[in-house]
């Protein structure tokens, strides 16, 4: 039954600013525990940093899962496909990469990190194409599938460069710091920040002002009514997926430079953090996703500082704790 | 008249539950067919079977001649195919406005239509620029009827439009529905509410068990109560 007649005023819509204030919140009150001011801003720039290279890598996730119900537990290949690819370019332009110029270090990473985008996106398609089409709506062969093709990923990288761990340094102009009185912040945790804004800006402006946008977002609420319409949903799946992928490959990039190595599993350790970053930001949420990464950052980063022994579980009880309080994720979309 | 819709032995097993036992149904052009029966008749599964949500198993269904059980559901709404499902499925997190604009498709809204549109349902100008979410039960419903006739259709599919709304909306529902009728519009109408069914239905078909037990003149069955009671259990002035 209805609660307010057709020409009944709305009741005014409410911000749901919670969520927005809970890192805000979590960073205020480790000023005090953590003690130093330097400490904790050089903390909370490296959260901030890592928040927003997992929000790369988790953002494509979160709307496959939100618009076709998809569990992907192979994403992580695309993580790594990205970075493999970046180490191709790197490899015979060295010279580029120790330069002490920036415009000349940029002109090997971008290109690095297009071409990781390009490789890992197609990569998407196919997988899209061979692994999930055939398994629409089974949840079960999804995981034995994807999780089939993460591992058949990772013994052709091991195959294709060798079990070996493959150093990819910093370009020079990103090493080093920027020093702020005694606080000392990281150049490329500069730079990930800013690709990190970047990225998640662009996604908020394709969904909120593009009828491409529109679908998504109709999509990740109600997928069948979207087809209802008339549009073929399934196209615009691939087109997401593939965009997750590419996603992905750039997240990939930009961990592999912070950890300064590749290897074909380094996706194991990251696989975890973007489950759990989909999970608390809710299905399908950008808006969450991007809350998600910087809290997981934050607990991962505070937490390690504060209690070392407790940062192996510690987004796991992060997990927990959002959970009991909002059951379907910090911006719930869909209520799959 | 042509029949604009036609299904013959139309079957439908969701899972491992066979719904549709065989329905042969015609819907005329330019009429309101009313599809009554109990709950679990088959009504909705029936509505969402032409749609293409659920395939058939096996049956012939034909839109305006073409055959169409096994296109796909954008490919039905292209042929000029509305829906408007019983959960009303608007989308919560867009505004009326853009609700309205994925529903126009390809085209722009045309300016006369939504005039027309807002014209029995001024809530829809008033919340223009508001998240659908934020709307009421009957606001919601009369978006999701104002999304299936925002363009011309040929065929509009509603389900049960005037549950849980209240009385003074369900008659702004009817008229609305009244007025799309008379520009010639072709409605295949699941409703509970026998008011409504007796204004709207020029003729009827009633579902059990999956089949259709009995098709004829909407006012022949209106005027009927013991045939009411022998194929929907009770009278339909009991719904009232």
């Amino acid at each position: 039954m209805t609660d307010l007649a057709a020409t009944d005023p709305l009741p005014k819509p409410r911000r749901d600013l919670a969520p927005i204030l809970l890192p805000i919140a979590l960073a205020l009150v480790m000023i005090p525990l953590v003690g130093s001011p330097s400490t904790w801003l050089t903390l909370t720039a490296a959260s901030l940093a890592m928040g927003m290279m997992i929000f790369i890598m988790a953002s494509g996730l979160t709307l496959v899962f939100g618009l076709m119900d998809v569990l992907n537990f192979g994403h992580g290949a695309f993580i790594a496909v990205g970075a493999y690819i970046a180490t191709l370019v790197f490899a015979p332009f060295v010279a580029s990469v120790q330069a002490d110029s920036l415009w000349v270090n940029l002109a090997v990473l971008a290109p690095a990190a297009l071409l990781s985008m390009a490789v890992s996106g197609a990569l998407g398609l196919v997988v899209e194409r061979v692994l999930i089409l055939p398994v629409y709506g089974q949840h079960l062969k999804q995981i034995l599938m994807t999780t089939g093709g993460l591992i058949v990923a990772e013994q052709t990288l091991y195959a294709l460069w060798g079990p070996q761990i493959i150093p990819m340094p910093l370009p020079t102009s990103l090493r080093g710091s920027f020093i702020l009185g005694d606080v000392a912040i990281a150049r490329y945790r500069v730079l990930a920040m800013l690709i990190g804004l970047a990225v998640f800006i662009a996604i908020q402006l394709v969904l909120n002002r593009t009828k491409l946008g529109l679908l998504i977002r109709a999509g990740v609420e109600n997928r069948e009514m979207v087809e209802a319409l008339g549009y073929r949903i399934r196209r615009l799946f691939l087109g997401v997926f593939m965009t997750g992928s590419a996603l992905a490959g750039l997240g990939g990039v930009m961990w592999a430079l912070y950890r300064e190595q590749v290897h074909a599993s380094m996706s194991d350790e990251l696989t975890v953090l973007i489950f759990v970053v989909v999970i608390i930001g809710g299905l399908g949420s950008i808006g969450g996703c991007f809350i998600g990464a910087i809290l997981v950052a934050m607990v991962a980063n505070y937490g390690g500082f504060l209690v070392p022994k407790l940062a192996l579980v510690s987004n796991i009880l992060l997990m927990v704790a959002v959970l009991m309080w909002r059951p379907r994720g910090l911006y719930a979309v869909t209520s799959r | 008249m042509t029949d604009l819709l036609k299904l013959s032995g139309v079957h439908t097993h969701i899972g491992r539950y066979h719904i549709l036992q065989g329905i042969d149904l015609a819907v005329p052009q330019g009429q309101v067919t009313m599809l009554l029966g109990r709950n679990g008749a088959g009504k909705t599964t029936t509505l969402r079977t032409i749609m293409g949500l659920w395939q058939a198993s096996s049956g012939e269904i034909t839109l305006d001649g073409m055959r169409i059980e096994s296109r796909a559901t954008p490919d039905i709404a292209r042929l000029g195919v509305g829906y408007v499902p019983e959960s009303m499925a608007v989308f919560s997190d867009l505004t009326v406005k853009e609700n309205l604009v994925l529903a126009a498709r390809d085209a722009a809204m045309d300016d006369k239509q939504l005039e027309w549109i807002f014209g029995f349902f001024p809530a829809l100008r008033r919340f223009w620029l508001s998240r659908a979410g934020s709307l009421s039960g009957g606001q919601k419903q009369m978006l999701s009827i104002a999304r299936a006739i925002i363009e011309p259709r040929k065929l509009l599919l509603i389900d049960e439009p005037t549950k849980g709304l209240a009385p003074a909306i369900v008659m702004a529902l009817i008229e609305c529905l009244k007025e799309i009728k008379r520009k010639g519009a072709t409605i295949l109408l699941v409703e509970q509410n026998f008011f409504a069914a007796r204004e709207l239905g020029d003729s009827v078909l009633v579902m059990d068990n999956g089949t259709i037990v009995h098709r004829g003149e909407m006012a022949a069955l209106a005027a009927d109560v013991p045939l009411q009671e022998r194929l929907l259990g009770l009278s339909l002035e009991a719904h009232q």
